[in-house]
Order: C-alpha cells, then structure tokens, then sequence
C-alpha cells in the first residue's frame, strides 16, 4: 500500500492534528511517518541515538545502522516532530511542525500543531488549511476542556473532515466499553457545537494499532458490522474539500498585481478562491458594479497539461494562479475581486464576523485595526463585541471584552465597502485577518456573518460604463 | 488539481503577494536546485512582464566553479540584478573569522544581514523547504525577523489560510519561503516536468574524491585531502550544492532528469543526511542558525 517516495503525483491533502498536553499526538505523528516509511534512515539514525540517550534501547541496531533492526527498536517517535531545542529538552511541542508523507494515493502536508492551551493560535494557524483535523483523546481522560476547544476551532474553521483518535487504548487493555464511552462524549460534544458527525478510531499510537491497518487486537473495532478502519486509509479516502466544494462556488478572483511590462498589455494576476474562468466569461469588478468580459486567461503549462485529464482542459480550476486580460479600460488594481455578475459577493462597510482572538492582550469595543481580506486590508473600528463561546456549557454568553484563546462574535465598521462572502459558504472570500496597526501582529482570525441576502444593485454592463 | 500543480499555484501566490507588499524585495539565489526553482516560479508569477526584483547571492567564496557560471548565465538571461554578499571580504577585513573546521556555511549569516541592511530589502525570499530540516518544519511561509535579523519560534504570528500578513516595523524584515511545502521529490518532479536546467554537478560526471567521515568530498582548491587519505576517480553527483568544503557527493549513474527522480524517489537517506557535514554539527545546529539570522 506504501511507497514512501512514491512518485506518482496525486492529489494533495492537507491535514492537521490537535490534542491536550500528553495525549500523544508527536507520538501519533512520529507513528504515522514511521510506519508510513516517510522516515529516512539518516533520521531515523537520529532519533534512535537519541532516544538511546534517554534511556530508550537501540542497542547494536544503532551501530550497525541498520534500518529494518532500528525499525523493530524502542523508539521515542516524539523526536522525529518535536524540532526545537524548547521542545526536546521540555517534551512538549511549542509551535506546528509541517511534515510531508505520501502514498500511492495521494500526498499529504500535516500541521503537527501543539496542544498546550497557550499554544492554541498555533492550533488556528495549522487548521485553518486543511482539509481534515485529527484530534486526539487520551481514552484515560475522555474529553478535557482542550478537546472541546481544539473541536469548537475546527468546527468554527469549517474543517470538512473531524477524526478522532481516541488514545493510548493499549492502556486500558484495549477495551471496548472503555472506548464507547469517549465516543459517545465525544459525539454529544460535537453535535453541540454543530461539527459534522466525526470518525472515532481506538489508536494506540505508541503501539501502532490502528494507525496503518487495523489491529488485531482490537477485534471489536475491526468486526464488518463497525466497518472500522484505520487512520491512514480514511486519510486517504476523505475527499480534498477544496477541490470539491469550491469548484460548486461562484467566481471569485482577488486580483493580487497588474502585470504591465508595456503599453498594450494589462493582466490581472491571482489565485482563483472558487469557480471556473475562460476567455469568454463576463465577470464582474467589485467593489463596484462593472461587468466586462474576459478575453484571455494564462494559466501556466503545468495547470494546462494536469487539468487535460480532469475533463476541463478549457477551463481555469479553483486554486489555479492565473493572469487574466478583461475588454475594457478601468481601474482595477490589488484588491479588487473579480467575481461572477450573476452571483456576485455581498458589500458591505459594517459586519458581524466570529473571531478566534489570538493576541496576549484582550480585545475590547472601540479597538482599532486593519482589516485583512483577499488582497484587500483596510483600516476598521470595532464597535461592539455580541458574546463568546463558553467552552464548559458549550453556549454563547455576552461578553464584555475578549482573551486570548477565545472564541466570540463582534461587529466591525470598516473605512471603505469590502465585496465578503459568508464564511459558511466561501472559507476564501468569507475569512480574514485583524491585524494591529502599531505593530503588525496578526490579532485574530476572523469569519464573516452576512446577513440573508438583500436586494442587489443592478450591475451594469460595460458598455454603459464605458459611455458614462 | 494533481499535487504539483497546487504547489506551484500556492508558490506563485505566495511570491505575487510578498511583491505586491513589500517596497523592497529580493531573492535568495545560490544556482542551488531549490532556488532554481524559486526563481522559475518567480519568472512565471510575473510573465510576460520580468522579474521585478533584484537576485542575492551570499559567496562563501568556497564554491564550485559550476555553480558561479551557472549563476550568472541565468542572472544574464533573465535580465536581473545581482548582488553579491562575500564571506571572504569579511574574512580578509578581520569582520569574521575562519572557523577551525574551516566550514564556511554558518559563516554566511553576518554577510546576508549586511547586505539585506545596506540595500533596505524589506523582504527576502528564501528556497528552503520545511522537509529539509526539523527547525525549518517550524517556520512560517512569511517569517518576520527582528533589526538583528533574528527568528524566534516561539512567538511566531499566526498565519491563516492563505492570508499571509507581511507587515513589519522600520528595521525588521520578512523572509518569505514560497516553497516550503515542496520536498526533495517533488522538487525533481517539478524540475523533470518543466525541464529546468540546472547546474551540471547535479548529474552523475566522473571527479577526484576522497572519502571522510562517511562523506565523499571532491578535491578541490579549498578541499583537499590529507596524507593518509586517497584520491581517486569515482562517478558521483551532488543532492545539494552548497559550500564546497562542506558538501558531499554521492555515487550515482544518474544523467538526466529522469534518472535522478528515479534515484531520488529511492533513496533511503535524506539529501542533508547524505551531503551536509554543517548539519551534523549539532542536533539543533540549524535551529541556532537560523535564530542567529541564517536563512
């Protein structure tokens, strides 16, 4: 099933793990990498050494470098993640690793995030882009307030695929009625919180069960009638949200640069957040309401010559960066969004937008900040702060001011009309970044609210505009 | 999408946005692979126009003559600025000192922090790949580092979706590494697809070399044996092509592309594992690296 430098180049999914303090996640990580043989023998080598240092025993295998031997040793697969000096000495892991596997079907990115709760952005920061979290329990522990936490981030980020690992079941002989419990916590909390239904899998990760196969000697997870499967083949049978759902969304194209090296050439460079695009397609300007037509789209060889096999050579795919040339003259520049006329994005200059808050220090109304969204950052004012998520009862409370690691809806008053989209229906267009003006930390990750759709203006077409 | 084709997608988006953002960027550019790389994505986020920005290269002054001739070709045939950041000038003005394992590597740190103050480069691309070592695994796509150039990873910003927030203070300066989730494979994928040309030593030739600790270094003006090592002929090439006195080769057969993704996709150490002595220093030796400012 395995090769770990398998040369094939299939799709690319992106996914993020999470978990409390000592529940196991680098080890989970390390036991994924191991076992998927993305672990080069010079690291494992490494690790091994290492490991033998604090006690664990590599013995002769480690001299003779011998890889099927150190395969079969005692290994602290912690090390393989933990990459900082902090990490190593402490145990623990301070900031997302990125690490790089593939199958032969398919390649995986994993945002190895940490679990401490003052780490939590760091958690925002690797789940914000993939298309799956796993989120490990300690089976000892069931569901601790950083579960609830890790599992309101992702349902909050409209992560489309939750797993959760449930751990260390070899420390409870790989019982059952042990597992069921979490399990049935663990989908209480979830319905709560409104995420889609999760996979729940009994994983000993320092053991290996139920990481690349199914474990015997979890028989009960691993009769027909559960259909259990292990972590990696769900992993590589989910499919990529990105490429399935945002092909089904309206146009949206943040222009990022003109590309002007003369007189007769004005091209508009980004990356497509959602649709389809081809030289023919009348697209829309916003902020604004010009609509003119496309009359050329480069994409590079290598888009060209992959999507040929996809059935849509003709057609520009979501993600694909591009450089677009429109009939007309106007003035479109960096953040202007190009959207499709018929299904335009909402504009607005006041908005509702869920906030992760990621700063040490607390956001209060009246607070001053940029506003980042697409290519576009314009300075706002925060007028009102509506309430935070309890993460003990799991509801929305009035709020006074938000804290760090908190999870709350505020309303913002922008300094000019951004064209936004509901982040439930565009994690592109409908997400964005707080940034404090004075030093240029990013304050929070921001969702949109738009309200239910109002009447639009008419847009009108570019001959219009032209004569006018 | 295939994997490739998203890669190459998020890298031009990542390396339109640091130009569309930044007042003074410029591109780190070795003739290493990944910065041949990096810079073909470069050419084709901006074609038809060129590329906006000038290229730096930091001179060990221990490199291969392959690689200098390879390096100005392409700063030739793409029109571009060079600036060049010399060890060796900082070594003879008594600025920096030969290290006694005579590495010059790490030494690269105090000319790449001059020349990114003297010319005001606001931001700074780099080719490394979080694959590569386990401290770069921790580093964002857009890091900022302080007025000494320093990283510090435990007070990362968030970086959130694709939404990358460059902005800095007068004095600080992002490195932004558009190729990040690349690795050592996919990188000869990308090479053997787009038939990228690269300097020669990447491909099996026939040199003098002579082994030490484990590593086949060839015979060079600023590598050379000692009395009870021996010299002799063997068909090698180069995973990675850094300085010469820290670099190793391996033996390969490899003549092309495809052969070397062939070799690639099999082998069982990494390219750093095999090649790099600088790395062996410490287990954390590029985490201080980078801390000091390294990129």
């Amino acid at each position: 099933m395995i090769t770990p430098n398998s040369d094939q180049t299939g799709s690319l999914f992106r996914l993020a793990t999470a978990g409390s303090v000592d529940d196991g996640k680098s080890t989970l990580v390390g036991r994924l990498l191991h076992d998927a043989q993305a672990i080069l023998s010079d690291q494992l080598a490494s690790v091994a050494r290492t490991s033998a240092e604090r006690g664990f025993d590599a013995g002769e295998a480690l001299e003779q470098s011998d890889r099927e031997e150190l395969a079969e040793q005692p290994l602290d697969l912690a090390l393989l993640t933990d990459g900082l000096r902090a990490e190593r000495e402490q145990g623990i892991t301070i900031d997302v690793a990125y690490r790089y596997f593939a199958t032969d079907r398919r390649s995986f990115v994993l945002a190895d995030c940490p679990g401490h709760v003052q780490y939590t952005r760091n958690t925002v920061t690797g789940t914000s882009t993939a298309d799956a979290v796993v989120l490990l329990v300690d089976v000892r522990n069931g569901v601790v307030e950083q579960t609830r936490r890790h599992l309101a981030v992702a349902t909050l980020l409209r992560v489309e695929h939750v797993i959760i690992a449930v751990n260390k079941i070899d420390a409870v002989d790989y019982s059952e009625e042990a597992f069921r419990a979490v399990e049935q916590d663990i989908r209480a909390v979830a319905a709560e919180l409104g995420s889609p239904d999760p996979r729940v899998i009994p994983v000993s990760a320092l053991h290996g069960d139920n990481v690349v196969t199914v474990s015997e000697r979890t028989p009960w997870y691993r009769a027909p009638e559960h259909l259990g499967q292990a972590l990696l083949p769900i992993l590589e049978e989910l499919p990529d949200a990105d490429a399935s759902l945002r092909s089904e969304e309206p146009l949206r194209l943040p222009v990022q640069t003109v590309i002007r090296p003369h007189q007769d050439y004005r091209g508009y460079a980004g990356q497509i957040a959602s649709g389809f695009l081809q030289p023919g397609d009348r697209v829309r300007l916003q902020p604004g309401a010009h609509v003119t037509e496309v009359t050329a789209v480069e994409r590079t060889e290598l888009q060209t010559q992959l999507a040929g096999g996809e059935g849509m050579p003709q057609l520009a795919a979501p993600g694909e960066s591009v450089t677009i040339q429109l009939a007309g003259e106007f003035d479109a520049a960096r953040g202007t969004l190009i959207t499709d006329p018929d299904r335009p994005a909402v504009e607005l200059d006041e908005l509702t937008t869920r906030v992760a808050w990621l700063a040490d220090s607390p956001l209060k109304p009246g607070a001053r900040v940029l506003f980042k969204h697409g290519t576009a950052t314009v300075k706002a004012l925060v007028t009102a702060i509506d309430d935070r998520l309890d993460l003990s009862t799991l509801s929305s409370e009035p709020a006074q001011e938000l804290e760090l690691n908190d999870i709350g809806t505020v309303q913002i008053k922008l300094a000019s009309t951004l064209p936004v989209d509901d982040y439930s229906v565009s994690k592109r267009t409908g997400a964005a970044l707080l940034i404090d003006p004075t030093d240029g930390n990013t304050l929070a990750a921001g969702m949109i609210r738009v309200p239910e759709p109002e009447e639009e203006p008419e847009a009108q077409s570019d001959e219009e505009w032209l004569s006018s | 999408m295939s994997s490739l084709a998203r890669l190459e997608a998020e890298s031009i988006h990542i390396i339109r946005e640091v130009v569309a953002e930044f007042d003074r960027p410029a591109m780190l550019f070795s003739g290493g692979k990944d910065s041949v790389v990096m810079l073909h994505l470069a050419a084709k986020a901006f074609r038809p126009g060129p590329v906006p920005f000038p290229v730096v290269h930091i001179d060990t002054g221990h490199n291969f003559e392959e690689v200098i001739d390879f390096r100005d070709r392409t700063v030739e045939r793409l029109g571009l600025r060079l600036v060049v950041g010399s060890v060796q000038e900082l070594i003879d003005s008594g600025e920096l000192q030969e290290r006694a394992d005579g590495t010059r590597n790490p030494l690269q740190t105090v000319p790449l922090l001059n020349t990114i103050r003297e010319n005001r480069f606001d931001a700074v691309f780099g080719g490394a790949r979080r694959d590569e070592d386990r401290a770069r695994a921790k580093e964002r796509i857009l890091s900022l580092r302080d007025e000494f150039g320093q990283w510090n990873p435990r007070s990362q910003r968030p970086e959130l979706w694709n939404l990358y927030n460059g902005r800095h203070t007068p004095g600080q300066h992002v490195r932004a590494f558009p190729i990040s989730n690349w690795t050592e494979l996919d990188v000869w994928r990308y090479i053997a697809a787009e038939d990228i040309e690269l300097p020669p030593l990447y491909y099996a030739h026939h040199r003098p070399v002579f082994r030490r600790d484990g590593m086949i270094r060839a015979v060079g003006p600023h590598s050379l044996p000692t009395e009870e090592e021996t010299v002799e002929t063997l068909q090698v090439r180069y995973r990675t092509v850094g300085d010469m006195s820290c670099t190793g080769a391996v033996l390969s057969e490899a003549t092309t592309n495809e052969l070397v993704l062939q070799e690639v996709a099999a082998a069982t150490v990494t390219e750093r594992g095999a090649t790099r002595a600088d790395d062996r220093l410490s287990e954390a030796a590029m985490e201080d690296r980078k801390k000091d400012g390294y990129f």
